[in-house]
């Protein structure tokens, strides 16, 4: 079973595991993911990848520590095994040099765009990379960020913060402010990548977003993560994650994602109770 | 299978060697055919329906040793016996049958598994009333075939409850290496008569657990996860190796196996993307593809939810969406799980319905309601995108189509709307795209399966071989271990002339 190298608080609820899955890492590429399942009775969870050491032969993910599942995740010391790592899922992000790229992120995805900024600029692209964090402590991986960005800017909606509001709004702005974008890359909740998507759409921005629908197995079996882009379904698995943000069908998908809420919460209740009686 | 096959001259060998044996003389003696004509058939004892659809026990009980017996002298032990030609993995089935009648349960299951490592899985989901069965000499004479089946299953439980099946004779080593990529019912058939032959064989599986179809697919109530793991176990005895969680394609690519010196490949992946009838509402929440729902109830066991983490929505009205086993096998889970109506909607009529008879009898007998000569055509959702209704069609029944099966016309001006708050969509799926999409060398067909020719299940790129539902796109468990069989046999050829994949 593969090894947990390292498990980190990142920010409050926000969480980074390593693990040691050398074929994972030495095949994975930008915007793929892997699945993870924690304990025997747990749920395959589908989490981009942020990192990997092809030499050590470990890949890293951040999630935020939301459901059963998360937490569970949330739990693991370094040591400890993990029965389910899979990987890398997913068509790799389109990597090419666009020109200037702008990537957006938010929550988790202030790491999932992490490996892609890299790559973007390794590929001779100029990169802007803006992260939406609602207070200043909940910024984390500034130092990686900074050294695969041109431009680093942080958008937060602190009371003291004299420019508090969303990252779309953000991005409207450095975009209408006359600053070159050729492709936006957001990653992060439903509502970052679709709020993102709205603030490039009307100046016709190509813009990449990393869907996040419920999964199965992953690999094109079940269908569980159906969207609708582009008035086709497509699955998030084997299609995608990566889809066009203008394309995508976002009450469909913000909908799935909420099909078992209720379930989570009973879930989530009796996981709390088992583990803090 | 109804068509008239014939005997291999090595297979009539191998039948003859067994028919000319001293001890099967003496027992066609023992009891005239004409008496063993009268004798009827053994029923399969079965749990009461209104205990079983509610939980998700087996179903079928299995024979008691005696009335095992007793069956087995149903059969003629024919000197031509055609049951054996309608068995995908030909089973010498009088033999087996002839050695429960003597009461060597043991040895019976024995010669079944010379040609087929998985009989507790076949006893239980093979439709052998249109395979072995269908064409059973005592069934043209009577009416009724022999239970083979039955027997099967009989035997193969005997051996697990007796300590389990013993470890064969292996041939020696060849020294050459096999990936087989999935761990279904065709793979799991390569890699046992692989295994047997001499080769080194790693199986490669996606999922956490082996079985393919046979454990995210078929429901507890039809086959137990133990009987599976037990099957598996004993390929592991016999030196299989297992690699879970590892997505060849992804994780890495058949060159890069071939680089760490696998020789030859077998490429048994299933089914993938569930096909939909693309219609309005199929994306709202609480309509699934029959794969998800079965794969989050079994794989994942939802049904213990939350003591298991995986969930799945009950409805109190579920509709299931086509006529094959996995509509059985999803209505009656959705039964199960607590549906007041549970309903198989399908568009033609029930003699049309290509599911089991027992599956369907079995289905009737739990409270399922069947709607026939009906299609959806479309869903309609609440504020939250869940399915709320259904718009339906009535079909009448027109000239035949391509299959022979009349064909369904659409009633003009029938529409009705009916209330559901579970739909799930068993229409069938394509082949899965994850392997094709990645090894672009491989020849394909037109709708996306692996191009292999069915002889020898060889593949453009030779030392690559497929099977089951990645060629066929979506056929029966049996049909892919006996396309696991052929390519076996054919890898084996391969393998031992020295040609290696390397070259």
């Amino acid at each position: 079973m593969p090894k947990v190298l390292r498990r980190e608080r990142l920010a409050p609820n926000i969480h980074l595991l390593e693990v040691l899955a050398p074929e994972v890492a030495k095949k994975a590429q930008p915007g793929q993911f892997v699945i993870l399942m924690p304990d025997e009775h747990g749920e395959r969870v589908p989490l981009t990848v942020a990192d990997w050491d092809r030499e050590r032969g470990s890949v890293t993910v951040v999630f935020l520590s939301v459901g059963t599942t998360t937490r569970k995740l949330s739990r693991f010391k370094a040591g400890d095994e993990i029965p389910v790592v899979v990987g890398p899922l997913g068509r790799p992000s389109e990597i090419s040099n666009f020109g200037t790229v702008l990537l957006a992120g938010g929550c988790f995805g202030i790491a999932a765009i992490y490996p892609i900024a890299r790559a973007l600029r390794e590929a001779g692209n100029k990169t802007i990379v803006l992260v939406d964090v609602k207070a200043p402590y909940l910024l984390y991986w500034e130092d990686k960020l900074r050294a695969v960005s041109d431009r680093f800017l942080v958008s937060t909606r602190e009371a003291s913060s004299p420019d508090q509001h969303y990252i779309s709004r953000e991005l409207a702005e450095i975009l209408q402010a006359g600053e070159r974008v050729d492709r936006v890359v957001a990653i992060g909740c439903t509502y970052l990548m679709s709020a993102c998507s709205e603030s490039t759409r009307p100046l016709g921005i190509k813009t990449m977003v990393s869907l996040n629908p419920i999964m199965v197995d992953g690999t094109g079996m079940c269908g569980a993560c159906r969207v609708t882009v582009g008035g086709q379904t497509k699955f998030a698995c084997v299609d995608g994650p990566d889809f066009d943000g203008h394309l995508v069908d976002w009450a469909e998908l913000y909908a799935r994602r909420k099909s078992y809420l209720d379930d989570e919460i009973r879930s989530l209740c009796r996981f709390e109770e088992e583990v803090f009686p | 299978m109804s068509e008239k096959r014939e005997c291999p001259p090595e297979l009539k060998a191998r039948l003859r060697a067994g028919f000319d044996q001293e001890w099967r003389k003496e027992l066609r003696r023992a009891i005239p055919v004409k008496e063993r004509m009268k004798l009827a058939r053994q029923h399969m004892p079965e749990r009461e329906p209104t205990v079983r659809n509610k939980a998700f026990v087996e179903v079928n009980r299995g024979l008691e040793a005696e009335a095992a017996v007793r069956e087995a002298r149903r059969c003629l032990d024919c000197a031509n016996p055609e049951c054996v030609l309608g068995c995908p993995v030909a089973i010498d089935i009088p033999s087996f049958v002839k050695l429960v009648e003597q009461g060597d349960f043991a040895g019976s299951v024995r010669k079944i598994r010379e040609t087929n490592s998985l009989p507790a899985v076949c006893g239980r989901v093979c439709p052998q009333e249109t395979q072995c069965e269908e064409v059973c000499n005592l069934k043209k004479a009577t009416g009724v075939a022999v239970a083979i089946g039955n027997l099967e299953r009989f035997v193969s439980d005997y051996e697990r409850l007796h300590g389990g099946a013993a470890v064969p004779p292996l041939a020696a080593s060849s020294g050459r290496r096999v990936a087989v990529i999935g761990a279904g019912p065709a793979g799991l058939t390569v890699a046992g008569d692989l295994a047997k032959l001499g080769h080194r064989v790693t199986v490669f599986e996606a999922l956490h657990e082996s079985g393919g179809v046979l454990v995210y697919g078929i429901p507890e109530f039809r086959l137990p996860k133990s009987i599976l793991r037990a099957e598996v176990d004993y390929l592991k005895r016999m030196g299989v190796e297992f690699r879970m969680n590892f997505v060849v394609g992804k994780t890495a690519s058949l060159a890069d196996l071939r680089a760490e010196g696998y020789d030859a490949f077998f490429i048994g992946t299933g089914a993938g993307l569930p096909n939909w009838m693309k219609i309005p509402g199929e994306n709202l929440v609480g309509v699934y593809s029959a794969n998800e729902y079965l794969t989050r109830v079994n794989l994942m066991r939802a049904y213990a939810f939350p003591d298991y983490d995986t969930p799945v929505l009950f409805g109190k009205r579920a509709a299931v969406i086509g006529g094959g086993n996995v509509a059985m096998d999803s209505v009656r889970t959705a039964k199960r799980l607590g549906a007041e109506l549970a309903a198989i909607i399908y568009r033609r009529s029930r003699v049309e319905m290509p599911a089991r008879i027992e599956e369907v009898k079995h289905a009737e007998e739990e409270g399922i309601e069947f709607h026939f000569l009906t299609v959806p055509t479309r869903y309609i959702g609440d504020e939250y995108g869940h399915v709320k209704a259904m718009e339906c069609l009535r079909m009448e029944l027109g000239e035949p189509d391509s299959s022979g099966r009349r064909r369904p016309v659409p009633v003009p001006g029938s529409e009705f709307m009916t209330e559901v708050d579970l739909v799930v969509c068993a229409i069938g799926q394509s082949p899965n795209p994850l392997l094709p999409q990645t090894e672009k060398d491989i020849r394909l067909g037109k709708w996306g399966n692996i191009d292999a020719d069915m002889t020898t299940m060889a593949t453009s790129v030779p030392g690559i071989y497929a099977g089951g539902d990645i060629v066929r796109g979506g056929a029966t468990v049996i049909l892919a271990m006996g396309d696991g069989r052929v390519a076996a046999a054919e890898m084996n050829k391969y393998l031992r002339n020295g040609a290696s994949a390397k070259a």
